[in-house]
């Protein structure tokens, strides 16, 4: 059952082949026997897993059943679940339990799907390879000796080793997309303001961006429709219509023209990886796809920009952490300042610490016009230059991350190293643009991600290129060993 | 040396929502502590804020009502800084782009004069919670009530130059949004809270003298109190030597000086930075349009129609429309009895003195404005004199009915049939032979004593200008 797709498990639901209890507890079982040797999940939340299954049943028996019902996800830690722990994967937030639904969680609620807990991740999403939780480092279930990638990377993990069928992330930098393609997966940002931030804890918010990862485009496609559309709680959640996604997948590409960037196939560009994107390139090219290359001539200066912008959101968005009404607080304070002082000090991570500093400085008086402000200016430029690019193309195609999986505590000890891994998902971030990654053929061992990038809300057309990709080949159903 | 004083006001307004300018919470004051704020209110994380229309409605109001310009976007932001009263780290203010943009008000002088008033700019920002150090030994309580109750920060042009003119300023804004019901103006519960900047300067000399920030002005005495101790303690500070040094004092009202504020960092960095939760405030001229269809004649327009209208001197004018319901109160006591001025004299007379006395406001008034009309219509028609309407208000006043209820109940109706005045007159000249004569000799003054007797014998309910006339008649006859 842990192999089938989003549409087969509810097939199988529905014929009552199994039920949601038997599929839960499957899933449950086998959280329980392998998710030690990963570290994805921070909680499992076994018994109210299995009375939302029993509950999902008894939709399914009324005929009340929607696509997603009675499946079971996991959630990032980043989301507000109520009556359950959320962390942040921070020590800050160790003993926080949140006393509300995030619109995704309630959304996906709604629709029958059943949580199995909350996964790992870098503390407060900062970080590309989920070594910054409070809870310990993540491994990939492809080499445990390997980072998923980050922050989501206990979604991928858990995905990838398929502890569970699907899982939801954010993606702030790269933060759904690199974990994917590092763990084999298929996973999609939305465009800014297509899924609602409600009760998603905040990193940076002008980039913040929820979304789905999956085994498939296909499931990736089911899952959107039930997550996006406009919350009256969040004043940046966009009123535009959710479209058909699952209708769109089958459309033909014929024709459809993809770009190339060519500042995203140069130096920094690890050879297996450019290898694998160049190999499924050419089969899109056999399904009738028609590449050229374009330029995107601000590229490099959208790692600068991004450690600019998003340092700064949340350097004040972590402002609220101060051990008065919730979280964290030191023991016996001295006074207020102290209070402060260590609380901070002694619950956030090291990472959180240098960020929070650097967006601290940039927007400080005196500095805030030659970083906060030019970053800003910078980020209309990319902007500017997607949309030159969309004036020719209907899609742009790249590898999501330089390189593979790398080692644990490969990049710990140098941000900017780290910093790097996302230099092709970051531009889509500060765009405020779609982006999807699907796997390429495996290199050495490990997977490949593939970058696709659209124009504002055509998820659709990414969800559609990509299911044509995997409709003709079958690297997203590697299965990592150990775990089929 | 001949010092100018220079100032100007920052006043927090709050607006009358039913609700918080970012949350649902309600607004209402005096609950239990922490019972009227919701997540968002609370900072909780993964919360948002979402924008009060109706606060950017009155915002609106306010702009319109002194002239300003609205600014077609305006934008929301942080203003960082810790404190243990404001949950998320930063204020939600506007800071390069506010809502409201240049205006001004007039202020009347004690002269007479009139002066105009900058008001550089009007913003829209959320408020913070309280501290409280009482009932928790060692310890400081957190009521979050307060946190993100909708506030209009409106900062005045250094426009003034006398604790007077800052005070009459400061009336004419509580006046106005009043007025235009954006506030309820509530000193004691902190709804109209004011900040002074003040600096002096020698006569004559343009640049401006380093200022201090006067902080918890919450009555419009103590802000005269502290203007004028501030302006004198800055004098002495100079004179003697020294240099005033910029810094944000406190007004200590048992002791009438202010004082350097205390424990709170000076030098705050706030880093303002747009808000990325909240999209750049748009209004439309429709947007504009409905807000303000509603609004009400404004007091200086009104005061000036009460002048030409009424005939009404400018200072009655002035009294009578200090509060929009003291000016709706005056017209309609005007409408029921016809007569602007009779209806001023007692308005700003007999009704005044009873609220004052009683500690009411206009819209508490045991007698309405129609009843006033009721009384005024009864002198106008001789049913009752002026002595004899006195009594009837303070029985209107005190709940026994309407003015004709009470004239009827009492038997307080002013005689005027003649046949029975003369007969009264008659009486008291037949009582009166050596007062008679006198006056027949000449001694016209003892006309007084004659019509005294009339009052006295009709209990005061006779029509004096009947009885004068009678008296008259029959004594030189």
């Amino acid at each position: 059952m842990h192999q089938f797709s989003l549409a087969r498990l509810a097939a199988g639901l529905a014929a009552g082949e199994f039920s949601s209890r038997e599929l839960t507890a499957h899933f449950l079982d086998r959280i329980e026997r392998h998710d030690p040797r990963l570290n994805a999940f921070v909680t499992v939340t076994r018994d109210a897993a299995l009375a939302q299954a029993g509950a999902a049943d008894a939709r399914l028996r009324a005929g009340e059943a929607g696509p997603l019902t009675g499946i079971p996800l996991a959630h990032k830690d980043i989301f507000c679940t109520e009556g359950v722990r959320t962390s942040c994967a921070s020590r800050m937030l160790d003993g926080f339990t949140a006393p509300y639904d995030a619109t995704v969680v309630e959304r996906l609620k709604a629709a029958g799907m059943v949580m199995l807990g909350k996964t790992n991740m870098d503390e407060f999403a900062m970080g590309s390879s989920s070594e910054t939780s409070w809870y310990g480092p993540v491994k990939n279930p492809w080499d445990p000796a390997r980072v998923p990638g980050g922050s989501s990377g206990g979604s991928a993990a858990a995905v990838a080793a398929r502890l569970a069928p699907a899982a939801t992330g954010t993606d702030t930098g790269g933060s759904i997309r690199q974990p994917a393609a590092l763990c084999g997966l298929s996973g999609l940002k939305p465009t800014y303001g297509r899924v609602s931030r409600w009760g998603m804890i905040a990193f940076a918010s002008s980039l913040d961006q929820g979304g789905p990862m999956a085994r498939s485009a296909e499931d990736l496609a089911l899952l959107l429709p039930a997550m996006a559309g406009f919350d009256e709680r969040d004043s940046t959640s966009s009123p535009e219509p959710v479209p058909d996604y699952p209708a769109q997948l089958d459309e033909d590409v014929k024709g459809l023209r993809v770009g190339l960037p060519r500042e995203w196939f140069r130096e920094g560009l690890d050879a297996g990886v450019a290898a694998s994107i160049e190999e499924a390139r050419r089969v899109l090219e056999g399904l009738g796809v028609v590449f050229r290359d374009i330029d995107l001539p601000n590229s490099a200066l959208a790692v600068p920009a991004y450690y600019v912008v998003a340092p700064a959101e949340c350097s004040s968005n972590l402002a609220r952490y101060d051990g008065v009404r919730y979280g964290y607080r030191c023991e016996a304070p001295r006074d207020l300042e102290d209070l402060y002082r260590r609380s901070r000090s002694e619950a956030f991570g090291a990472e959180v610490k240098r960020r929070i500093m650097m967006g601290t400085y940039v927007l400080s008086a005196g500095y805030y016009d030659a970083y906060y402000l030019k970053a800003q200016k910078i980020r209309r430029l990319i902007a500017d230059d997607f949309r030159a690019a969309f004036a020719e193309v209907d899609l742009i195609l790249g590898p999501t991350s330089p390189t593979r999986a790398f080692r644990l505590g490969e990049k710990t000890a140098d941000p900017v190293t780290m910093y790097l891994s996302d230099i092709y998902t970051i531009a889509v971030n500060l765009a405020g643009l779609p982006g999807l990654t699907v796997p390429a053929p495996m290199a050495g061992g490990l997977p490949v991600g593939l970058q696709l990038v659209g124009d504002y809300f055509q998820e659709g057309r990414l969800l559609n290129l990509a299911h044509r990709l995997q409709r003709t080949t079958d690297w997203h159903l590697a299965t990592p060993p150990g775990f089929d | 040396m001949q010092w100018e004083t220079v100032i100007g006001l920052e006043i927090h307004t709050q607006l009358l929502t039913r609700s918080k300018i970012f949350s649902g919470a309600p607004t209402a004051f005096g609950a239990e502590p922490n019972t009227q704020a919701c997540p968002v209110d609370l900072g909780m994380p993964g919360v948002l804020p979402v924008l009060n229309r109706r606060a950017v409605e009155l915002a609106v109001r306010f702009g319109t009502a002194i002239g300003a310009e609205i600014a077609r976007r305006s934008v929301f932001a942080r203003k960082n800084y810790f404190y243990p009263d404001l949950p998320k780290g930063y204020q939600i203010s506007q800071y390069e782009l506010p809502v409201v943009g240049r205006g001004a008000v007039e202020i009347s002088l004690e002269d007479g004069s009139t002066k105009t008033i900058g008001v550089t700019r009007a913003h829209l920002e959320e408020d913070a919670g309280k501290s409280l150090h009482e009932d928790f030994q060692g310890m400081t309580g957190i009521d979050l009530n307060r946190a993100g109750t909708p506030l209009l920060e409106i900062v005045s042009e250094p426009d003034m130059r006398s604790p007077a003119e800052a005070v009459a300023y400061a009336r004419k804004i509580h006046q106005l949004v009043r007025y235009i019901g954006i506030s309820d103006g509530n000193m004691q519960e902190g709804s109209f809270r004011m900040d002074a900047n003040v600096s002096v300067r020698p006569r004559g000399q343009h640049a401006l003298g380093t200022r201090t920030e006067l902080k918890n002005l919450n009555s419009f005495r103590f802000l005269e109190k502290a203007l004028a101790f501030e302006v004198e303690r800055q004098v002495e500070v100079i004179e003697s030597g020294g240099a005033v040094v910029q810094e944000t004092r406190l007004y200590d009202a048992d002791r009438d000086e202010t004082r350097p504020m205390r424990g709170k960092e000076e030098a705050n960095d706030y880093r303002y930075f747009p808000d990325p939760d909240l999209l750049p405030l748009e209004i439309d001229t429709a947007f504009i349009a409905a807000a303000t269809r509603d609004l009400p004649e404004l007091p200086d327009a009104r005061r000036r129609r009460f002048v030409s209208q009424y005939g009404l001197k400018d200072h009655d004018a002035g009294v009578l429309t200090a509060s929009r319901e003291l000016a709706d109160f005056f017209e309609e006591v005007t409408e029921v009895c016809g007569e602007a001025r009779l209806a001023a004299t007692w308005v700003m007379g007999d009704l005044a003195a009873a609220l004052n006395r009683t500690a009411l406001e206009i819209q508490g008034s045991p007698v309405d404005a129609a009843m006033l009309g009721g009384l005024l219509q009864r002198i106008l028609d001789e049913t009752l004199s002026g002595k004899i309407a006195k009594q009837v208000f303070e029985a209107m006043w005190a709940g026994e009915g309407t003015a004709d209820e009470i004239i009827q109940a009492r038997g307080l109706k002013q005689i005027s049939d003649s046949a029975e005045l003369e007969a009264i007159v008659d009486e008291v000249i037949a009582a009166n032979p050596k007062q008679v004569e006198q006056f027949r000799a000449g001694k016209e003054k003892l006309l007084g004593f004659f019509v005294g007797q009339v009052m006295k014998a009709t209990r005061g309910q006779a029509n004096p200008k009947q009885v004068n006339a009678l008296l008259r008649k029959r004594l030189q006859g």
